[in-house]
C-alpha cells in the first residue's frame, strides 16, 4: 500500500485495468513482493492466523444467522435447533462458539508478542494504537455475542456487563428531580430498551454483532496500511538497513504462515471435534431465567483477568473504572517503554518483569474463574483470593506506568547486532 | 480581488460559520432519532404498575414479583428480623439513605423509612452493583447475598458489605388492602 511498485502488467487487459484500477497492483506488493524482515519467527505468523480467525468467524456467522431468531422466547430453542435439526448445523455451530476463544487465543499471543519484541514503539505507535482498537471491538463483538445462545450465562453476563454503566450514577446521581434516575442508569436503561435485559436488548445485541466484525474487517485494513509504511518489526528489534535483510513475503512468510496455520487449525478441529463445550460453561445450557442469579458466574476464559480486576475494588465506580482503565493503558505503552532499544531479547532486566507480566494475567485469569468469596489454605492459614487478586491488579498497573517507564531508563542493554543480515548468516556473508 | 486573509471578520467568515453552525444542528437533530429509537418503546413504559396479593407469604418467607420486568422480593420479616433490623446503628451503614421512592431523597436509612409495615419488607431485588439477584437468608447480616461479587444486605435490604454502592432500592408502592400491594 506504500513504497515503490514493482509489479509490471503481463498483457493487454491487466494493462487497461491497470491504468484504471490498480488492485492487481495493490495486491501485488503488498501480498506478493513485499520485503519482509528475514528473521522472523513463529510468534509473528499471528497476523495472518488472526485474518483467517476472523474469516472464519464471518463466515460461521452469515449462516448461523439464516437459522437463529432473536427473541427472548425463541433464541435458546434456535441454537439447540441449530445443533440437533439443521444439516451440520452442530459443525458450524460449534467452529463459531470455538472460533471466539481460538480467536482470542492468537490476538493474546499476538499482543504478548508485540510487547516482547517492542512492536509498539517507533516508527509504529499508530500500527499498535490500531491494534488495541481492533482489541476493544473483538472483545465487544465477542460479548455480544455470548449473549445471543440466551442461556443462563448469556443472560447474566448482558446483565453485569451492561450494568457496569449504572457505576455513573456515582458521579451525576440524578437527571433531572429527586427520584429521577442518574447518568448510568439512563444510558444503561438505553442500552436495554426497557427496565432490564429483555427482548428489546437481545434483539439490538444481534444487529450490533453481525454489524461489528465488519467494521473489524476496516480496521484490519487500517492495520495492515499501517505495517506496511515502516514494514514489519523483527526479534532483533532493529531497522531493516537493505535488500540484504529482506525477503519477499511470497512465498517465504505465505509458506511460513500457512505452516503453523495448519498447526493451529489442528487445535481448533480437537476442540471443535472432541472437546466442543471445553471452554463452554455448563449454565449456558439452562434457558436465561431473569429471576435466578447463578450461583457463580463467570465470563468466558478471555476475560477472566479483567473480571479478577474488577473484583479486586470494593467500591464500585472505582471497580469498573480499573476495568477499562486496564484495557485503556494498553493505548500508552509505545510512550510508556522509554528504552531505545526494542527487543527484549537485549534487554535483560525487562525481559524478567516481562515474564512475570505474563504470569501475573493468567494468575488474573484463574483467579477470575474462582468464587469470590473463596479462600485458598496454605499450610494452616487462609488467605482469601481477594489479596493475591489486589497483588496481580496492583502488578499489572505497575508492569505498565513504573517498571516500563523506570526500567528503560536504568537498564543497560546487551549490544545488538549491526544488521539482521548480519545475525542471520554471520558477518562474513553479510558483508559480501 | 481584493484579499480576504484581514484581520476584521469579512462577510464570507460569516458566511462559512453560519453554514457550519447549521450543518452541525442539523447533524444532531437527523442523528436523535437513531439514538433515541434504542429508548425503552411507548409499550415498555406503558407497563407501570401491578396490583399483587401477598396473603400467601408466611412469616419468614419471601415471595417474588416481576414489577416493569423486574423481580420486587416482598418478605415477611420475623420479629427476630425486625428487631435486628431496628437495633443496627447508622454507623454501621455504608449508604445512609433510605432509598425509599415513597419517601424525599434525603431519608435516612433507618428501618422505620425502609418499611411501611414492620413486617412486610418490599425491595427491588436487584444488587446495586451490577444487578444479579441477590439470595434470600444468606450471608453474615440475615438478609441478602449476592452471589456475582459477594455484596451482603441485611434483614432491611441494606448494603452492610461488598462492593455494592447503595441499599435495595424500595419500588414506590402501597397497602390498597390488608394483604394486597400496589407497586409503581
Amino acid at each position: 500500500m506504500s513504497g515503490n511498485s514493482t509489479y509490471e502488467p503481463k498483457n493487454g487487459l491487466s494493462r487497461w485495468l491497470d491504468a484504471r484500477l490498480p488492485i492487481m497492483r495493490l495486491a501485488h506488493d503488498t501480498m506478493s513482493t513485499f520485503p519482509t524482515p528475514r528473521n522472523l519467527n513463529v510468534w509473528y505468523t499471528f497476523g495472518g492466523i488472526l485474518t483467517f480467525c476472523l474469516g472464519v468467524q464471518i463466515v460461521t456467522g452469515i449462516v448461523l444467522a439464516m437459522h437463529y431468531t432473536p427473541t427472548a422466547a425463541a433464541a435458546f430453542d434456535s441454537v439447540e435447533n441449530i445443533r440437533r435439526e439443521v444439516n451440520y448445523g452442530w459443525l458450524l455451530n460449534f467452529i463459531h462458539s470455538n472460533g471466539a476463544s481460538m480467536f482470542f487465543l492468537a490476538v493474546y499471543l499476538h499482543m504478548f508478542r508485540g510487547l516482547y519484541y517492542g512492536s509498539s514503539k517507533a516508527p509504529r505507535e499508530v500500527l499498535w494504537i490500531l491494534g488495541v482498537i481492533i482489541y476493544v471491538v473483538m472483545v465487544a463483538t465477542a460479548f455480544l455475542g455470548y449473549v445471543l445462545p440466551w442461556g443462563q450465562m448469556s443472560f447474566w453476563a448482558a446483565t453485569v456487563i451492561t450494568n457496569l454503566f449504572t457505576s455513573l450514577d456515582q458521579i451525576i446521581p440524578h437527571l433531572g428531580g429527586a427520584h429521577d434516575p442518574g447518568l448510568g442508569t439512563t444510558i444503561t436503561q438505553w442500552l436495554w430498551g426497557g427496565f432490564a435485559v429483555g427482548d428489546p436488548t437481545l434483539n439490538r445485541f444481534f444487529s450490533l454483532h453481525y454489524l461489528l466484525p465488519f467494521v473489524i474487517a476496516g480496521l484490519v485494513v487500517l492495520h495492515i496500511w499501517a505495517l506496511h509504511v515502516p514494514g514489519n518489526n523483527n526479534p532483533l528489534g532493529i531497522d531493516v538497513k537493505g535488500p540484504q535483510d529482506t525477503v519477499p513475503f511470497h512465498p517465504y512468510y505465505t509458506v511460513k504462515d500457512g505452516f503453523y496455520l495448519c498447526l493451529f487449525v489442528i487445535l481448533f478441529a480437537f476442540l471443535v471435534f472432541f472437546a466442543p463445550d471445553f471452554v463452554g460453561n455448563p449454565d449456558n445450557y439452562t434457558t436465561a431465567n431473569p429471576l435466578v442469579t447463578p450461583p457463580h458466574i463467570v465470563p468466558e476464559w478471555y476475560l477472566l483477568p479483567f473480571y479478577a480486576m474488577l473484583r479486586s475494588i470494593p467500591q464500585k465506580l472505582v471497580g469498573v473504572l480499573v476495568l477499562f482503565g486496564a484495557i485503556a493503558t494498553l493505548l500508552f505503552v509505545p510512550w510508556l517503554d522509554t528504552s531505545r532499544v526494542r527487543s527484549m531479547r537485549f534487554r535483560p532486566m525487562m525481559k524478567q518483569f516481562f515474564w512475570i507480566f505474563v504470569a501475573d494475567c493468567i494468575l488474573l485469569g484463574y483467579l477470575g474463574s474462582q468464587e469470590p468469596q473463596a479462600v485458598w489454605h496454605l499450610g494452616g492459614v487462609d488467605m482469601p483470593l481477594l489479596w493475591p487478586a489486589r497483588i496481580g491488579t496492583l502488578y499489572y498497573f505497575a508492569f505498565f506506568w513504573v517498571i516500563m517507564p523506570v526500567i528503560g531508563l536504568i537498564e543497560t542493554p546487551r549490544p545488538r547486532p549491526d544488521s539482521i543480515a548480519a545475525s542471520v548468516l554471520g558477518n562474513a556473508q553479510a558483508a559480501e | 480581488m481584493a484579499t480576504t486573509n484581514t484581520a476584521e471578520p469579512t462577510r464570507r467568515d460569516f458566511i462559512h460559520i453560519a453554514t457550519g453552525t447549521v450543518a452541525a444542528v442539523g447533524v444532531g437533530l437527523a442523528a436523535w432519532p437513531f439514538i433515541d429509537q434504542m429508548n425503552p418503546s411507548s409499550a415498555v413504559l406503558a407497563l407501570s404498575s401491578v396490583e399483587i396479593d401477598i396473603g400467601s407469604v408466611q412469616e419468614g418467607q419471601q415471595s417474588v414479583f416481576m414489577w416493569r420486568s423486574k423481580p420486587v422480593f416482598v418478605r415477611r420479616r420475623t420479629k427476630k428480623e425486625i428487631a435486628e433490623a431496628e437495633a443496627v446503628s447508622m454507623n454501621d451503614l455504608p449508604d445512609k439513605l433510605a432509598r425509599n421512592l415513597n419517601l424525599p431523597e434525603d431519608a435516612p436509612a433507618t428501618d422505620k423509612n425502609r418499611i411501611e409495615k414492620p413486617e412486610w419488607l418490599v425491595v427491588i431485588g436487584i444488587c446495586t452493583h451490577l444487578g444479579c439477584i441477590p439470595l434470600n437468608n444468606q450471608g453474615e447480616f440475615g438478609g441478602y447475598l449476592c452471589p456475582c461479587h459477594g455484596s451482603q444486605y441485611d434483614t432491611a435490604g441494606r448494603i452492610r458489605k461488598g462492593p455494592a454502592p447503595e441499599n435495595l432500592a424500595v419500588p414506590p408502592y402501597a397497602f390498597i388492602g390488608p394483604t394486597k400491594l400496589k407497586i409503581g
